[in-house]
C-alpha cells in the first residue's frame, strides 16, 4: 500500500501533457525538412566539386547560409522528436529512459550549435 | 488495487503485414537519418575549420565504410521523405481507403529505390565523384 492514490500515480503520465505540441512540432518540422532536404540535395548536386573553396563559395551566399542554418536547427529538432518516441517505446526502465533521452537531447543540441556556428563561420568569411 | 493481466501492445501479437513493414522502415530510416545529420554537421564543421581539416574529413567520408553509410543515409532520406509525405496526407484525413493506402505504400517503396539511385548519382556527380 502507498500513501499515493492510484489517480496520483497515473496523473501526468502518457501523452496528456504535451502530446499535441510534440505531434504538431514533428509535422511542422517535417514539412520544413521536406523543402530544406530537397534544397540540400540540389545544392550538393550542383556544387561543381567537393573542394573546400566550393563549399565556402556555396555558404558565402546569405540565402544558402540562412537555409543551411534553418536545415541544421530543424533537422536536429525533428530528429530529437523522433528519437524521443523511439526511446520511449523501446526503453522500459524509467531511469534508463530518462538518462538515454538526456544524452540524446544534449548530443543533438551540441551538434546543432556546432552546425550553426560552422555555417556562420563560413558565411562571415572566417574559414576562407 | 487488484493486479490484472495488462493488455499486450499490438506489435507483440499482430500478424506481419505491409502496414507495419512500412511503419518500422520509417522508424529505422529516421534513426539512420539522425546519424546522417551528425555526419552533415561533421562535414560542415570540417569545412569551417579550414582547408587542411576539411581535406582530412573528405578522406574519412570517402572511405568504403563511410560511403556505405552514406548510401544508407541517401536511401533512408528518400524513403523517409516519400513516406513522410504519405503520412502527412494521412494526418489530413486522406488516403485511408485500403486500396489507396496499399497503392501509396507500394509507390513509396518503389519510388524510394528509384529516387535513391537518382539522388546518389546526382550528388556524387555534383561533388565530383570524390565524396
Amino acid at each position: 500500500m502507498s500513501l499515493r492514490s492510484p489517480l496520483r500515480r497515473v496523473t501526468g503520465l502518457g501523452s496528456a501533457k504535451g502530446g499535441a505540441s510534440h505531434w504538431y512540432a514533428q509535422r511542422i518540422t517535417a514539412v520544413a525538412l521536406a523543402l530544406l532536404g530537397l534544397w540540400l540535395v540540389i545544392s550538393l548536386a550542383t556544387m561543381g566539386g567537393a573542394a573546400h573553396e566550393r563549399v565556402v563559395a556555396w555558404l558565402a551566399s546569405p540565402v544558402a547560409a540562412a537555409f543551411a542554418v534553418l536545415l541544421v536547427i530543424t533537422a536536429a529538432w525533428h530528429a530529437v522528436l523522433g528519437l524521443q518516441v523511439v526511446v520511449e517505446d523501446y526503453v522500459g526502465d524509467k531511469g534508463t529512459r530518462v538518462g538515454v533521452l538526456l544524452v540524446v537531447k544534449f548530443a543533438f543540441a551540441v551538434a546543432a550549435v556546432i552546425g550553426v556556428l560552422a555555417v556562420l563561420r563560413i558565411a562571415f568569411g572566417v574559414a576562407a | 488495487m487488484a493486479q490484472r493481466a495488462r493488455p499486450l501492445s499490438p506489435f507483440l501479437h499482430y500478424r506481419w503485414q505491409y502496414t507495419n513493414t512500412l511503419s518500422i522502415l520509417h522508424r529505422i530510416t529516421g534513426v539512420v537519418l539522425s546519424l546522417g545529420f551528425l555526419l552533415l554537421v561533421y562535414w560542415m564543421a570540417a569545412a569551417a575549420a579550414g582547408p587542411e581539416r576539411y581535406a582530412a574529413a573528405l578522406d574519412t567520408l570517402g572511405s568504403p565504410l563511410a560511403q556505405l553509410v552514406l548510401i544508407g543515409v541517401t536511401f533512408s532520406f528518400c524513403y523517409h521523405l516519400l513516406n513522410g509525405v504519405r503520412h502527412l496526407f494521412f494526418d489530413l484525413g486522406h488516403g485511408f481507403e485500403l486500396k489507396t493506402a496499399r497503392a501509396s505504400g507500394w509507390a513509396v517503396a518503389i519510388g524510394a529505390m528509384l529516387l535513391g539511385v537518382v539522388v546518389w548519382v546526382a550528388v556524387r556527380a555534383g561533388l565530383g565523384g570524390g565524396a
